[in-house]
């Protein structure tokens, strides 16, 4: 990490481990908000390190969600991001956490165990831009219809094309 | 229907299927139960079925065209949406809306949330057998749907906002007529106290229903009036106030018990302070305009469009490329009446947001029914459902 990078992690994450801070690649400011780049590996040490440190304390996490940065105008690591929005109520302290995932094997490891919410937002990334969370344990379409082929909210799946539904039957196991 | 999921495999459990069209459940939500006589075993959800990719729409259309689209997430209370989404995108331009502006706002705010409440409680009490009340709040409802008419021509999907204001100012009359309509409302709360809060039938169908613990609701995600019934005073007004919420004097209400009459109580006692909010926001409404004096951004008046060549560019200018937000990503949050409704916006410079990502509070809500309601009554299923406030438009997105 550059050193402005380490100073500004201060100000949000003070004191942080240094097994912790060694997952983060990047730190950005913008218009006041703070985004962590982090390595996929150490994804659940860390968030699981944030939630239940007595320091952090993040109860809440309040979004996930996946970017497709294929037609970005700035050069991006990667092809796919996984955005992670913690807060942390007493200390109305928030977090956003992004790591980056290849075009070739879009996967993560789930965090449905960290948080129970995490279950359906991560069911929702996988059924619009095909993020694979390793160890989901029912990694299934949750918006779209169980007969939909692609991931409609990959930059390049098409915004006027159309699919037949073959049957009205919804899915196994839900 | 019912044998296209493979039923449990002891298979004394009667499968019954809820929805997605079922008079309960007030929108297209599809549950399905395992009974054992009257007690739900095992409880499964799909959503989906109000499903039209609003995040992929908003990537095709320009920064202000993504606006009615934001009016049919919760569309019980489209201003608040309409209010998160502009709110985003002035945060990504960096402009601040003028104080008029952000009074206007508020007050819609506190409006939508009044009736988004008058809704959900309305409609809970109706599954539970007590009709009456939901006459009394629809009446005060439809007395502000008036009042929004009246500022933008809609009553149901408003699209009031525009990105560094609004579609128009207040009409003439606007505010002595929302004094007048605000101050009927508490005569409204009293009688629907009177015949609920205290009532045998209503505490005994709610309390202890469809309960969840102040661990649990965190570890979901709960914002809003139902974590607030768990006993956690977080709001986001007070926690990162927007729009001088921290001005004006109200409090966040919260219960213990998280069961469907705390819900009810918390919502009942939100009504009141939105209304102490209003009384406070009306008396001094800052003068000027409520559009920021940035013709890049908003139109310029139609006297200039014509009058000047400035103007005319602008104009132009504003149509054909639209607005161009700096490249980056803001997340802005606004309290909305299911929680905290967050817009994430990814921008790269064009005239079309790159990413607009909802963060709707009734998903991670809905998410924990099953686990409020396994071991109870469908009847009880029922109940808590209508107090979770589930709203299909919002939920599917």
């Amino acid at each position: 990490m550059q050193e402005t990078h380490i100073k500004s992690l201060a100000n949000v994450l003070p004191n942080l481990p240094e097994s912790i801070q060694s997952q983060i690649l990047s730190v950005d400011e913008f218009r006041g908000e703070t985004t962590l780049s982090v390595r996929k590996e150490g994804i659940r040490e860390f968030i699981s390190f944030l939630k239940n440190d007595p320091n952090f304390r993040f109860d809440v996490l309040m979004d996930l969600f996946a970017m497709d940065y294929m037609k970005y105008a700035v050069p991006q690591p990667e092809r796919y991001a996984v955005v992670y929005y913690l807060v942390s109520l007493l200390q109305t302290r928030r977090i956003r956490i992004k790591v980056f995932l290849s075009d070739e094997e879009p996967s993560i490891d789930s965090i449905y165990d960290i948080y129970k919410a995490a279950n359906w937002f991560e069911r929702e990334a996988w059924d619009l831009y095909g993020v694979n969370f390793i160890g989901h344990p029912n990694l299934i379409r949750l918006l779209c219809h169980s007969d939909f082929v692609g991931h409609p909210l990959r930059k390049d799946y098409p915004s006027d094309r159309y699919q037949r539904l073959k049957t009205a039957v919804p899915s196994e196991g839900m | 229907m019912l044998n296209t999921i493979t039923p449990p495999d002891n298979s004394k459990y009667l499968r019954l299927n809820l929805g997605p069209s079922h008079p309960a459940t007030h929108g297209t939500l599809r549950i399905f139960v395992d009974l054992e006589g009257e007690i739900i075993r095992d409880m499964k959800l799909e959503i989906g079925y109000l499903h039209r990719c609003f995040e992929k729409m908003a990537e095709t259309h320009t920064w202000n065209q993504v606006i009615p689209f934001t009016d049919r997430l919760n569309y019980v209370s489209a201003m608040m949406n309409n209010v998160g989404y502009v709110m985003a995108v002035e945060k990504l331009l960096d402009v601040k809306p003028t104080p008029r502006c952000q009074r206007i706002r508020l007050i819609l705010c506190e409006l939508s949330r009044i009736i988004d409440h008058l809704v959900c409680i309305g409609a809970n009490a109706v599954d539970i057998g007590a009709l009456t009340c939901f006459w009394y709040f629809f009446r005060e409802r439809e007395n502000v749907y008036d009042l929004f008419e009246a500022l933008c021509g809609a009553r149901l999907t408003t699209s009031a906002t525009r990105v560094g204001g609004m579609y128009q100012d207040l009409p003439e009359g606007w505010v002595e007529w929302c004094q007048k309509v605000v101050d009927n409302i508490p005569r409204t709360l009293d009688d629907v106290e009177a015949l609920l809060t205290q009532n045998r039938i209503w505490i005994d169908r709610t309390r202890g229903v469809g309960v969840i613990s102040k661990e649990q609701a965190l570890e979901y995600g709960f914002t809003g009036p139902c974590l607030r019934a768990t006993g956690i005073p977080y709001d986001v007004r007070k926690a990162m106030p927007y729009y001088d919420y921290d001005k004006f004097s109200w409090n966040v209400i919260t219960e213990n018990g998280g069961d469907t009459y705390a819900r009810y109580l918390v919502r009942m006692g939100e009504m009141r302070e939105s209304l102490k909010i209003i009384q406070q926001a009306l008396v001094d409404i800052p003068g000027g305009s409520v559009n920021i004096d940035d013709w890049s951004i908003v139109l310029p008046p139609k006297e200039e469009v014509y009058n000047s060549i400035e103007g005319l560019m602008a104009h132009f200018k504003l149509f054909m490329h639209g607005i161009r937000p700096p490249i980056g990503e803001v997340y802005a949050c606004t309290e909305a009446a299911n929680g905290e409704l967050g817009f994430f916006i990814s921008s790269d410079n064009q005239g079309r947001p790159y990413r607009v990502r909802v963060r709707p509070p009734c998903f991670a809500i809905y998410q924990a029914f099953p686990e409020m309601s396994i071991g109870q009554t469908v009847s009880d299923a029922v109940a808590s459902l209508g107090s979770l406030n589930i709203v299909a438009g919002e939920l599917d997105r």
